[in-house]
């Protein structure tokens, strides 16, 4: 079930792939090569059309069509999204740590499909150590002639930097990203105009993920049929689904689009640690709505249209998992915490409702709240979604209405009656023991 | 001493990386050389940012407010960050963090008393799979610190007290 096109510095024969020669000698820039020597910016929009490639970064957006948005104006700008910051996501990171030309190769593809003399890698600030090492791969393109000017004795000429954002969760919305590049605050922008017209210093921009780019070389090399024989119709391909929580062997599984909850979960990762049972899934991380651990959310497909037929998101598949010991009204405080705190400020619902929001879930755990109060919780969610300019405060409603619906028991033994009852009043029920 | 003064190639080598007339996005990086001697940005680079991005002082104020990576004010030495979110926390990042802490003898947000290490709870740092986890931040930059345990912890406040 494992396939490692991404990830593939698991193979045998290939862990020194971040090493420049060990990279070329597998294979590696002759995309790059065929692309920028006899192929034109549209036939490699055409093909990445072709292969259905959709957006890793959470939205699933098809990569091809978003490129072919691109207004025709010069300079362009291609902008990789690296900025990896949802709870329960370290796929990006495994990529550029190990992986680093593939994702670079697939950057340089995008940027010769869209004409692009520059680009930016925004790399979350936390990146630091492998901004640096990124730094000097790029400097190795260079003196091999694979960047700089006239690449490859063509007329093509291109820059690859990286830049380095410094903890702001917000700027993986692409916009806010294009403000931070620009100097700014990392805060979203009104659209339309979206970034394909007027995006990083107000020119055509095509922003995508880490992941999504170190597919591109493998799609151009071996051809967009080959990689609509993985994964799904509507999700072709494979995706890094990053596990973590309570399961057994946390870390990062490449595996086609289509397999099921069940078959990642119990048949690739160990199950849940110390056999326990699962009771609820978070499948994007903090963002989407929880799912209750049952039999039919666990023999759903991980595609973008099944996780969203069940009513959450499979968004950049940071897949939480969380045991019978996890109570989700203290699952619903963390994320809220999460959100209040990287709530931008700039739509009033989400800054103060996120704000309001946690103060409601720190009483619920202090214990001894009354019915109202969760009522008002209710309400307050209700102020925040769909009034926000972009996705975050949405986000931020999205653990606590699940919980609030799905296991509204967890709720109610915080309730002043409940506490009056000789329990643990303040029940925080969780498992504490750290990992050895 | 000012940045360009101390690191003339660094800040031409940041500027060349954006267009002329968007020395703006040069921002955030010269803000980094600007906290590496003192790990905080002290006022006097404030301005000194502004001039060579071409912008308002208040303007690159905002940026090190807006940002968690920035710091206006001094602190410990180094900045022991420990993650706290969701995913780490069900892997006992909590009571991990309470436990540096208690050993620390601070409270979370606080400095020890030599003044070499502050700690702090932050948001997921993308090791989830690792955790308990943190990061170490200083002027020289910051350092990952996976799959962590008191006495590792111990092990590396002992060096860092010693340096």
């Amino acid at each position: 079930m494992i396939e490692h096109i991404v990830l593939r510095h698991r193979l045998p024969g290939l862990e020194n792939i971040n090493q420049l020669a060990a990279y070329q000698a597998s294979g590696g820039f002759d995309a790059y090569r065929t692309v920028v020597t006899s192929m034109t910016p549209q036939a490699v929009i055409d093909l990445i059309k072709a292969s259905g490639l959709r957006g890793r970064g959470g939205a699933g957006f098809p990569t091809g069509v978003k490129w072919s948005f691109l207004s025709n104006r010069f300079p362009r700008y291609v902008v990789a999204n690296s900025d990896e910051s949802e709870p329960g996501t370290f796929k990006d990171r495994e990529i550029m740590e190990r992986n680093p030309f593939q994702f670079l190769e697939g950057l340089m593809i995008a940027s010769y499909a869209a004409q692009a003399s520059t680009a930016y890698n925004y790399l979350r600030g936390e990146f630091w150590e492998l901004a640096a090492r990124l730094d000097a791969q790029i400097a190795e393109l260079h003196a091999a002639g694979l960047l700089g000017k006239n690449v490859l004795g063509t007329q093509y000429s291109l820059d690859v930097h990286n830049h380095l954002g410094a903890g702001a969760y917000i700027c993986g919305e692409e916009s806010a990203l294009l403000e931070s590049i620009e100097g700014k605050l990392g805060q979203p922008r009104l659209k339309p105009p979206f970034p394909a017209d007027r995006g990083l210093y107000g020119q055509p921009t095509v922003v995508n993920n880490t992941e999504t780019l170190a597919n591109i070389p493998p799609i151009v090399a071996r051809g967009a049929e080959w990689y609509r024989t993985l994964g799904t119709e509507s999700s072709p391909g494979t995706k890094v689904m990053c596990l973590s929580g309570h399961v057994a062997n946390a870390g990062n599984y490449e595996v086609p689009f289509g397999i099921t909850f069940r078959d990642l979960i119990y048949g690739l990762a160990g199950g849940i640690r110390g056999g326990r049972t699962l009771k609820a899934i978070l499948p994007s991380g903090a963002s989407a709505p929880i799912l209750a651990a049952t039999d039919k959310v666990l023999d759903t497909r991980l595609t973008y249209e099944d996780v969203a037929a069940l009513g959450s998101q499979l968004g950049s598949a940071s897949i939480i998992l969380m045991d019978e010991t996890v109570d989700m009204s203290w699952v619903a405080m963390k994320t809220t915490h999460f959100f209040k705190h990287e709530s931008c400020g700039k739509c009033t619902p989400c800054r103060e409702g996120t704000y309001w929001m946690t103060h409601i879930l720190d009483r619920v755990q202090a214990g001894g709240v009354q019915a109202a109060d969760l009522a008002l919780l209710s309400d307050v969610t209700h102020q925040i979604g769909g009034k926000c300019l972009c996705p975050l405060g949405d986000f931020a409603t999205s653990a606590v209405v699940s919980s609030l619906k799905l296991f509204p028991a967890d709720y109610e033994q915080h309730l002043a009656v409940a506490a009056a009852v000789p329990a643990k009043p303040a029940a925080r029920a969780k498992v504490a023991q750290p990992v050895s | 001493m000012s940045l360009l003064q101390k690191y003339p190639a660094e800040v031409a080598a940041i500027l060349a990386r954006y267009p002329a007339d968007n020395k703006r996005s040069a921002v955030m990086p010269l803000l980094y050389l600007a906290q590496r001697a003192e790990n905080y940005v002290p006022a006097a680079a404030i301005d000194e940012v502004a001039v060579l991005c071409e912008i308002e002082p208040t303007q690159v104020a905002s940026i090190v407010g807006f940002y968690t990576l920035y710091y206006d004010k001094q602190a410990g030495r180094h900045r022991i960050q420990i993650c706290t979110d969701l995913p780490c926390a069900l892997r006992g990042a909590d009571e991990f963090a309470a436990a540096v802490c208690a050993h620390l003898g601070v409270e979370m947000g606080g400095t020890t008393a030599d003044g070499k290490v502050t700690v702090e709870g932050v948001m997921c740092l993308a090791a989830c799979d690792r955790a308990p986890m943190f990061q170490v931040q200083n002027g020289a930059g910051l350092t990952f610190h996976e799959n962590q345990t008191l006495d590792s912890v111990k092990a590396l406040v002992a060096k860092l007290q010693a340096e």
